[in-house]
């Protein structure tokens, strides 16, 4: 097999000395990690490696030579460099080497223990590979290869050819802590070497996190006992709670917020990845919330909405008692039956009287609860959103009567019609065996049957027309509700810490890697760039898409038309809790 | 050593297929397609502006005219962007992995590299598409339970869509490599 030899770009203006890294026989690769610099005492170069396999679980070695020939080339150099081999005794010793004024280098790996000749040493195949030691290092391979911390480096080699390369160097931390500056035994040259990178900020914020996450879990568990009071728990509020969007809101963002501030250490980095997702999709939200609230309540806008809100309540009543006058006329050139067209208009005008009182009797507090409800916007615009869901939900209270009462009255002449239906058959349902009998009924009651039957086929119209109208109705105040759904959701599930990341850091998030053939001479090795193919975007959201609040309507289309013609009631909300019931 | 040779693709426009050995282990292959004619470009954008215009003399409404040439514009920067592809590369390196890049006519690149570890076989497959029958290279994936199964077929240049002659000409060259991976990765 080809001897394929990883080699770190910030190296390749270091001094001559001696490689180290780690040698993973079954893919023959060997990974470079630094390089020590003369002058060195082995007995210290392999204590030093002792130290860093014991902390990173990681076989380390001496892999072999590194000569960058910067002045006149020196005979010496190149004997004592072979000399070294015999000391660090590696199988097979890589030969690395950069002459001055040419971009070619020269690599041999030379195996010395072969039994056929064991004077002259053989040489292999070779190639260099070029990687970025910073990014290598910084990036997160997807989808994430499952390491066991447990067992030793060399065991969890099968995991695969390149994961094991980036798995290497991101373990062997330790080894880049030291920079050149330091008084240590030996120098080592590697992507740090220049200076250890940190960030002031950056070690401020990690100690301030502690405390801060300590104060804020505490005052969370607060209002999470506050929340989870006996009090609450009394008859309709329950109930109430369950159909309040706003309510499945705040405790979705209850739990976000103390999973954020729990003082347990995230254990992989997809979990502080998840955390810092939900951080910032809080922080956005509570950003857009400020601003909404700022501009609601700047030049009086709460008052204008205030007063516009009642005459649009009236105006939407006015449309429907016109809408019902038509209907209770001849609709369409339709003839309907007049005298159940009539019953039924006259129930739906009083419903709409007794509404349009219940919104005058409310007109003069509803800037008072418009200004409290605009405060809300401070704890995110999600919240105020879902506000504004459930004020549409309440303001149009009539059309989801007018609806109840359409889809029940048609419901009962549907299921009404196809029994009696069974019966003009003679049939019946049996209930026991839950199937359809034959069944021998007497003339009296195929008599009622039919005569039934029949009332009720020339009724249906009246009622279908009725319940067709209320449903359109109904349907565009749930699509309302349902693209404010959309939109909260939006904000809850969209991992912008990821995106942000892919967009200024792409190394972090790497689908893997892509290789570029650098200029070639016969005769030398191989050389190729090792780069980091980041993560498209779709898979992104994909990977890291935070859960959502669980508000979808749960039905598919089909079966949503099958329930809108057999007229069953249809909800907008269709909660987790709903299905325990 | 490189060379270059033209082939034609299933609909019969011109491929180039550029070859480059870099080392007896690591061989390129790069299809070029032909670029974006100045001619099929001239008759998509004259039909969307002689219908815009068409448009505007029945209705007399500007609006027409503006929103025509944004989608004209918008549509061509789209279409260079995520559709037409101007050069797709194959890189086989020995030990390693194959890479497939393809090159959008805007300059961006996607790149997939399926490394050597993954790769069971490659292979020239039958395939109908639309009214007739082609053939297209692909890689078979070794599905990680089960090495005796192929989880995936991966089809390379898939939108040059070269012919067979050129197709056998990558196949063998990839094939001497797999051969010599399976030669070398058994005997030690």
């Amino acid at each position: 097999m080809v001897l394929k030899a990883f080699f770190p770009t910030c190296c390749a203006s270091a001094d001559s000395g001696l490689l180290v890294g780690r040698w993973v026989p079954e893919q023959s690769s060997a990974v470079v990690l630094a390089v020590v610099h003369f002058p060195f005492i082995p007995i210290q170069v392999k204590e030093l490696l002792a130290q860093v396999q014991q902390a990173s679980r990681v076989g380390m070695a001496v892999l072999g030579t590194w000569c960058h020939r910067q002045q006149e080339p020196e005979e010496s150099l190149g004997h004592f460099l072979e000399g070294l081999g015999t000391i660090f005794s590696h199988e097979p010793w890589l030969q690395l080497c950069r002459e001055r004024g040419s971009k070619f280098w020269s690599c041999k790996a030379i195996h010395r223990q072969v039994s056929a000749a064991p004077d002259v040493p053989s040489e292999d195949q070779v190639m260099l590979i070029f990687y970025d030691q910073r990014k290598v290092l910084l990036s997160q391979l997807h989808p994430p290869t499952v390491v066991s911390d447990h067992q030793d480096g060399d065991t969890m080699a099968s995991t695969g050819g390149l994961a094991v390369v980036f798995d290497t160097v991101a373990r062997s931390e330790v080894l880049f802590c030291s920079d050149q500056y330091d008084e240590g035994p030996v120098r080592l040259s590697h992507w740090q070497s220049e200076g250890v990178e940190a960030s002031v900020l950056v070690e401020l914020a990690k100690r301030a996190s502690g405390p801060v996450c300590l104060l804020l879990a505490c005052l969370l568990s607060l209002i999470s006992a506050a929340s989870g009071c006996r009090l609450w728990k009394l008859w309709p509020l329950p109930f109430i709670r369950s159909k309040l969007s706003t309510c499945e809101q705040l405790r979705h963002r209850l739990d976000h917020l103390t999973l954020v501030f729990s003082t347990q250490k995230a254990q992989s980095p997809a979990q502080l990845m998840r955390k810092a997702n939900m951080l910032v999709s809080v922080l956005l939200d509570v950003a857009l919330g400020l601003m909404l609230l700022s501009w609601l309540h700047s030049s009086n806008r709460i008052g204008q909405l205030a007063d516009a809100l009642v005459p649009v309540a009236d105006h939407v009543a006015e449309e429907l008692q016109h809408l019902l006058q038509w209907l209770m006329g001849a609709p369409a050139g339709l003839k309907m039956n007049r005298a159940l067209d009539q019953v039924l208009g006259r129930f739906f005008l009083y419903h709409i009287h007794l509404w349009i009182s219940y919104i005058h009797l409310m007109s003069p507090f509803i800037e008072r609860i418009l200004w409290h409800v605009g405060l809300s916007a401070c704890l995110g615009l999600t919240v105020a959103l879902s506000i504004l869901s459930d004020i549409i939900a309440l303001l149009t209270f009539h059309i989801y009567c007018f609806y109840v009462y359409g889809a029940r009255l048609y419901c009962l002449k549907i299921y009404g019609l196809s029994s009696l239906w069974r019966l003009f058959r003679g049939k019946k349902w049996n209930v026991l065996r839950q199937r359809v009998d034959s069944c021998s009924y007497n003339l009296d009651q195929l008599f009622i049957g039919t005569l039934l039957f029949t009332i009720l086929v020339f009724l249906l119209p009246t009622t279908a027309l009725y319940y067709l109208v209320f449903t359109l109705l109904r349907l565009l105040v749930v699509t309302v509700q349902g693209l404010i759904h959309l939109l909260v959701d939006l904000v809850n599930t969209l991992p912008l810490y990821s995106l942000g990341l892919r967009l200024c850091r792409p190394y972090r998030l790497a689908a893997g890697v892509k290789f570029r053939v650098l200029e070639h001479e016969v005769g030398r090795p191989l050389r190729l760039l090792m780069q980091i193919n980041p993560l498209p975007y779709s898979r992104v959201v994909h990977t890291y898409r935070l859960p959502s609040c669980g508000c979808h309507p749960k039905h598919s289309w089909g079966s949503l038309c099958r329930k809108l013609f057999f007229g069953e009631l249809i909800y907008p909300w269709r909660q987790g809790g709903d299905k325990q019931d | 050593m490189e060379d270059e040779r033209t082939f034609s693709d299933i609909c019969g426009g011109r491929l180039a297929l550029q070859r480059r050995y870099y080392s007896p282990f690591c061989r390129e292959f790069c299809l070029n397609c032909p670029r974006l004619s100045l001619r099929s470009l001239t008759a998509v954008t004259c039909t969307v502006w002689l219908a815009a215009y068409g448009l505007f003399t029945l209705w007399e409404n500007s609006m027409i005219l503006s929103a025509a040439i944004s989608i004209t514009l918008l549509g061509l920067l789209g279409y260079l962007h995520f559709v037409k592809i101007d050069q797709e590369t194959l890189l086989i390196i020995d030990s390693l992995g194959i890479q497939m890049t393809s090159s959008y006519a805007s300059g961006k690149e996607s790149t997939t590299f399926i490394e050597m570890g993954k790769v069971k076989d490659v292979v020239i497959n039958e395939a109908i598409y639309m009214q007739k029958v082609i053939y297209y290279l692909c890689i078979l994936l070794k599905d990680p339970v089960e090495p005796h199964m192929i989880s995936q077929v991966v089809p390379v240049f898939q939108s040059a869509k070269p012919r067979l002659d050129c197709l056998i000409e990558v196949y063998r060259s990839c094939q001497e490599i797999l051969a010599h991976q399976k030669a070398t990765s058994t005997s030690p």
